[in-house]
């Protein structure tokens, strides 16, 4: 696996586009013969697109370790230490494994995930059932997030007595929501 | 072990429309709870917490479902064999160590939910024939009813949130188990297998991802699961499979017009050799099984006087021969007594 190049090694441009920097390490077969090329996320997706077309599908999980992982696939890239700031799962496992850690992971990872789940459903957005709670979630996640800012904006004030009562409720909050996502409400 | 998993499924009657080729409709739903790692990063007390809130959850639901639960780190290793090779089960489910992993299952086997498998939750409903919307059906009211009591990991721009995003969005795959021997024998399967990946839908062998396909069966689902709506998904794998069903008719068809006394002789054969032996293994029984259930929907020999083709393939398989003794069995036992089994259910006495 190439260092990173860019963590203090010298920066690469990309040999395809030669205008961003090279993140990515490209082995493609043409007529029996491997080369190997340092692109830019940008072409390496749209090179991968192309190749994807012509690899013989084994298992999905494979082709998912494949086209983000290290190892058999067209795409080998560098990913550094990237983790899910929720439950500290690593993108580098994902890469291998083709599994995510969290259902918070797929923030973390949006990024990365977004062309890769294009790629792989066809499409990227979601046209089936809805969660009938989904709604509650929504408002509790809302109110979660209005009174973080809240509490950031109290203690930048030195309001303390404000920012304990704040803090008060967003734990309440962060419990409830903990307790419905462990199945705990109403069982 | 537990006699109860030695009883056929429902589905395994095999009535409904197109059922001589179309053996059984499966819907299965992967849903998470929200917040927590999934099940392969879930740390021994989150597991332990996990599986405990959804036996809870389970013991809560509407009396109506009647569902079992069972830890598998209580259930025998031949019966979890057993639940494998009626399919109620993934093989995946069962590997070492289970002791998180859990399975409720309805009096008729046509719901199972798997708990810890690569996801906190799969739905599964299994009927017969090609009844995929109504298999949908039960799968959408359970998820409600579980609905009720969990909060699942869900986005509104990807749907419901898997460990793999190979089963994002709807969270669904709904498969058809096919009994294919006409496009086998005229050597159309493989043909018709890879216009199905032009159209977003997979073919894999009796058991699954990674399995041959013993017996002429095969399972073909979407491989899709994102961007359109649960309906649809079900829509189109219905129309393929009707396709499929015309494809293998019309190869029957024309199996009985070019080659019709060879392959009269070749079910006969079968037939004669399922009546007779005194030792099977499981891949030469159901490899003849399906050539005598080819000659049985063509009227060329009887049709078994007992039991649907789908029984008597599950009770081929070594596990569920083992649950019928009550024991343990040698290779050579199994053998035996699996021929004599066939041999009872095809000629309607102890033979
Ligand atoms: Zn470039
Ligand atoms: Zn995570």
């Amino acid at each position: 696996m190439a260092e990173n190049p860019g963590a203090g090694g010298a920066l690469t441009l990309c040999q395809r586009c030669h205008q961003r920097p090279a993140t990515v390490q490209v082995a493609t077969v043409v007529n029996g013969e491997k080369r190997e090329r340092r692109l830019c996320e940008e072409c390496a997706r749209e090179e991968g697109a192309f190749h994807l077309v012509l690899t013989p599908v084994f298992t999905v999980q494979n082709l998912l370790g494949g086209l983000v992982g290290q190892g058999v696939g067209p795409l080998r890239p560098v990913w550094g230490d990237r983790r899910c700031g929720y439950c500290g799962y690593p993108f580098q496992r994902f890469a291998e494994t083709g599994r995510l850690g969290c259902d918070r992971c797929y923030e973390a990872f949006a990024d990365q995930l977004e062309p890769l789940i294009r790629r792989i459903q066809g499409r990227s957005s979601h046209h089936g059932k809805v969660p009938r709670r989904g709604e509650r979630q929504l408002l509790r996640r809302r109110e979660l997030e209005q009174l973080r800012a809240e509490l950031r904006g109290a203690v930048e004030r030195e309001e303390f007595e404000r920012a304990a009562e704040l803090r008060d409720r967003i734990r309440a909050l962060e419990e409830e929501a903990r307790q419905v996502g462990a199945g705990g409400e109403g069982a | 072990m537990n006699p109860e998993f030695g009883r056929f499924s429902r589905w395994m009657e095999g009535k409904g429309p197109d059922s001589d080729i179309v053996l059984s409709a499966r819907v299965r739903l992967a849903r998470n709870l929200r917040q927590l790692p999934f099940p392969h990063r879930l740390d021994e007390g989150q597991a332990e917490t996990t599986l405990a809130r959804l036996q809870e959850t389970f013991a809560a639901l509407e009396e109506g479902w009647h569902l079992r639960f069972h830890r598998l780190a209580e259930v025998a290793p031949l019966d979890r064999q057993v639940l494998v090779e009626k399919h109620l089960i993934s093989p995946q489910l069962v590997q070492e160590p289970v002791r998180f992993q859990a399975v409720a299952i309805d009096p008729g086997e046509s719901i199972s939910i798997m708990i810890n498998e690569e996801d906190h939750l799969r739905i599964q409903v299994v009927l017969p024939a090609l009844s995929l919307n109504e298999a949908w059906q039960v799968a959408d009211r359970l998820d409600d009813a579980l609905e009720e009591h969990l909060d699942f990991a869900f986005d509104a721009r990807w749907g419901y949130l898997t460990a793999c995003p190979t089963n994002l969005g709807t969270g669904m795959r709904a498969s058809v188990m096919v009994h294919l021997p006409g496009l086998v024998l005229t050597r159309q399967v493989a043909q018709v297998f890879t216009t199905l990946s032009q159209v977003g839908m997979v073919a894999r062998g009796l058991y699954g991802e990674g399995t041959d396909a013993l017996g002429n069966i095969f399972q073909i689902s979407n491989q899709v699961s994102l961007g359109l709506s649960e309906e649809e998904f079900l829509h189109n794998l219905a129309v393929v499979a009707q396709q499929i069903v015309g494809s293998e008719r019309h190869a029957r068809q024309h199996l009985r017009q070019e080659a019709g006394i060879r392959l009269a002789d070749r079910v006969a054969r079968a037939y004669g050799i399922l009546t007779h032996a005194k030792i099977l293994t499981s891949e030469e029984a159901l490899r003849l099984l399906s050539e005598v259930k080819l000659g049985a929907d063509l009227g060329i020999v009887p049709a078994p006087s007992r039991a649907s083709f789908a029984q008597l393939a599950v009770l081929t398989q070594p596990g569920f021969l083992q649950l019928r003794a009550g024991r343990a069995l040698s290779p050579l036992e199994r053998d035996e007594l699996r021929a004599r089994l066939i041999r009872e259910q095809l000629v309607g006495e102890a033979a």
